[in-house]
């Protein structure tokens, strides 16, 4: 449609207005569209034929949206912009659109009665061309507008266009003409697609704005409350932070600036060479290799932030061959070895519920009882060294915290973080003793959306604390 | 994927003369088989002489993508796979250690200490890496940097000098010009967030699953005996395969290995006992296998046809 303007004959500099306020509304969108890309978006037009729709726009994405949540966004600010744009164009012209090709007045749409629109979107469909199917989804999504039948809901508008047109897959004819062929369902689907697209397309013309949902609020959202929900999103996320988890031990390695050398060695292989020191001997850098030891608190008060605990201790195990896990409820128990053996994370799920043995008689949890037991059985183990992770909320069911003990415990450990899945407004309200531990972390976060986590793996990591959090 | 059939004619600039569809079928004739905006990119990379970032899904094609770039344009191609860890001594350049210590040693009788000095800092003592390879190439050539998601944000920043200028500053030496326009092709498979300061320098690329028609017709190119009917009922079962959640849906190459496996079967149609015996092909993690042989299996077994599939 952009190639039909008044400017089509002339070069893009014509259109310089056009693309700098369209980049200014791709901006406003959030998508980071600097100078650098508004230029090379120009220098993309001078050598791509624009006057094609999809040159055009293949174009103006590679140049401009620099990765698929921009993209998405960019397909959306296109559409509605350059669709106004040519709104504006016809009617300034006063063009009535030869076949409907671009601006449908509503004389172009009463020209047609249903039937006819009909039998023409199934030709279109047949024939699978794009072009037409898209300015008969404009013309179709007319129609079914002015019949007031629009239920404001884009899928639910959608299912009832194509069922009044009778667009089945496989079906004839309403009329029976034998001889026109069958709808294959991929051309149904296609034309679907730009009934959704024309809706999405009014919906934003009517209220003025881009459809609210931007799928990146994912990483925002809080924690996911049962295992099948949205387990994968987590998981992604994890990934992403495994992955920066796994490098951190590494970096050094391989580094040649700042290595010490090591003059005995280089004396020792300058031998060899008749006492030139020809091969420098460097002094190994060791890297900090953490132990990690996790505590998971897998109570009924964080059932929800467990899950994604125990996704974070799964994606922990797959990066550190040094850690040890446990989880505990009254009592603590090791679960290393689960992760070792199974692979699958719905399995060590289920084992640890199955065979944990971290219930003992009431089901509540316990922290004082599981320092006790965590100092007696394991804090041997300990030294300044290892890191020490808390998942839990701190809420002891109005039992002894036994403070001390999480002191002395914290003391052996060269680290201690917590992670609290509750918000920081309700540390301390009720049972949650979040005030006697936190003195002895290192640092305590806040951890209840992934966003969180990864401010959590940006301190472990060294990297800057960002003191909002 | 495996290379194409054909090779390269004669070298030859895609984007002076011709437009978008030029570049298409110059890649094509290479063997590969770009969908719109693959072409355009390419084709806008090498009118700008601007890097790409190309992302996707594993598998798709991504690094095939700048071997047929070579093939077609008749350039060479210099690699440089990313890992972590990698660094500038790997990456750009190295100074040869021990041939400047024999120098030093071969002169230090005749030669005054300062010019010594200088004369170990030339380039016959460098060692060159990837980058500055491509840079001081006296060819044009296609550079491929590999998984660049791999590396650290350090790499990147190192990086940036030369995806802009095309330079290469070395303390010792001075900088380092290109000679020649080099291509230069990014990949990620998006494991995680690049920095805006390299995405800002380069086109960007998304390459997807190709659509039905196009793959049955990158496996017809790949496996020409192959029946057509064949070739659709294959690439409409590996499409019914990455529907499902798997820890490594089959890329395209997969694909390919599985027509050429099922030809040397002599197989002449996909049903659920070949499916069986086969699927380890475009299958490769255990977990998967389960859950393929559960969906994907009953559903042949049942008979159920895929969409378009010749009943």
């Amino acid at each position: 449609m952009s190639g039909r303007g008044a400017a089509s004959e002339s070069s893009p500099a014509a259109v310089a207005p056009q693309l700098i306020a369209f980049c200014e509304e791709l901006r406003s969108e959030g998508v980071a569209v600097g100078t650098a890309e508004i230029l090379d978006a120009f220098a993309a037009l001078e050598v791509v034929p624009w006057t094609d729709r999809e040159d055009f726009r293949e174009a103006l994405a590679a140049t401009l949206a620099k990765s698929q949540e921009d993209r998405r966004l960019f397909e959306l600010i296109f559409d509605r912009w350059f669709f106004r744009a040519a709104e504006l164009e016809a009617l300034a012209r006063g063009a009535e659109g030869d076949e409907g090709r671009e601006g449908f007045t509503d004389d172009a749409t009463q020209r047609f009665d249903l039937d006819e629109l009909r039998e023409q979107i199934r030709r279109a469909v047949v024939a699978g061309s794009d072009g037409q199917m898209r300015d008969l989804a404009t013309l179709a999504v007319a129609a079914f507008g002015r019949r007031g039948e629009g239920s404001g809901v884009v899928g639910v508008d959608v299912q009832r266009i194509r069922r009044s047109l009778g667009l089945t897959p496989g079906s004839q004819p309403a009329d029976g003409a034998a001889e026109e062929p069958e709808l294959d369902r991929e051309g149904v689907r296609r034309f679907e697609q730009h009934l959704r697209r024309e809706l999405e397309r009014g919906l934003i013309e009517r209220t003025g704005k881009l459809p609210p949902a931007r799928p990146l609020a994912e990483l925002d959202r809080a924690l996911p409350t049962s295992p099948t929900q949205d387990l994968a999103a987590v998981h992604r996320s994890v990934t992403q932070l495994k992955r920066r988890l796994a490098t951190l031990g590494q970096e050094q390695r391989g580094r040649k600036r700042g290595r010490a050398v090591d003059v005995r060695r280089t004396m020792r292989a300058s031998l060899e060479t008749g006492g030139v020191p020809l091969r420098l001997r460097y002094r190994p850098k060791r890297p900090r290799r953490p132990e990690i030891y996790v505590l998971c608190d897998v109570s009924t008060s964080v059932t929800s932030a467990s899950v994604f605990f125990l996704s974070v201790l799964h994606a922990l195990h797959d990066s550190f061959r040094k850690l040890r896990s446990f989880v505990f409820i009254e009592r603590i128990s090791e679960i290393t070895e689960v992760f070792e053996r199974e692979r699958d994370f719905r399995k060590i799920s289920e084992r640890i519920s199955r065979d944990g043995g971290v219930a003992d008689i009431s089901g509540y949890t316990d922290y004082g009882r599981v320092w006790l037991e965590f100092l007696e059985e394991i804090s041997a183990d300990l030294d300044p060294r290892s890191t020490v992770i808390v998942l839990g909320d701190a809420r002891t069911n109005g039992r002894d915290p036994h403070a001390a003990a999480f002191a002395r415990l914290t003391k052996r450990a060269g680290r201690t973080f917590w992670l609290n899945p509750e918000p920081r407004l309700y540390w301390n309200y009720g049972d949650s003793v979040m005030a006697a531990y936190e003195p002895h972390t290192t640092r305590s976060f806040e951890c209840w959306t992934t966003k969180h986590l990864e401010q959590f793996v940006d301190v472990v990591a060294g990297g800057p604390i960002d003191r909002r959090y | 994927m495996p290379d194409a059939p054909d090779s390269p004619a004669e070298p030859r600039d895609l984007g002076a003369a011709g437009g978008i569809a030029e570049t298409s079928k110059a890649l094509a004739d290479a063997g590969y088989l770009a969908d719109e905006p693959a072409s355009l990119v390419s084709h806008l990379a090498q009118r700008l002489g601007k890097p790409v970032l190309v992302e996707g899904p594993a598998g798709v094609g991504k690094t095939e993508l700048a071997k047929a770039l070579a093939r077609a344009t008749g350039r060479e191609l210099i690699r440089l796979q990313c890992y972590e860890g990698l660094d500038e001594a790997k990456a750009l350049y190295e100074w040869n250690y021990r041939k400047q210590l024999l120098r030093i040693q071969a002169e230090s009788e005749d030669h005054e200490a300062a010019g010594v000095m200088d004369d170990i800092f030339a380039e016959e003592f460098l060692l060159t890496r990837p980058l500055l390879q491509a840079i001081a190439s006296e060819d044009p050539v296609v550079l491929l940097i590999d998984e660049i998601d791999k590396t650290d944000q350090e790499f990147e920043a190192m990086l940036l000098e030369v995806l802009s200028d095309f330079q290469i500053s070395i303390p010792e030496l001075g900088v380092i010009e290109a000679r020649t326009m080099p291509l230069v092709l990014l990949t990620s498979n998006n494991s995680r967030e690049l920095t805006e300061a390299l995405k800002r320098r380069c086109l960007y690329l998304w390459l997807d699953y190709p659509d039905v028609e196009r793959e049955v017709e990158i496996v017809r190119l790949h496996v020409p005996e192959l029946d057509e009917d064949l070739a659709r009922r294959l690439v409409d079962v590996v499409g019914m395969v990455r529907e499902l959640d798997l820890k490594k849906p089959p890329s395209i190459a997969e694909s390919i290995d599985w027509a050429r496996a099922l030809l040397l079967l002599g197989a002449d149609q996909i049903d659920a006992e070949t499916f069986r015996r086969t699927m380890s092909i475009i299958v490769k993690h255990r977990v998967d296998l389960d859950l393929v042989a559960e969906r994907v299996g009953m559903r042949l077994a049942a008979g159920a046809l895929p969409s378009g599939a010749p009943e």
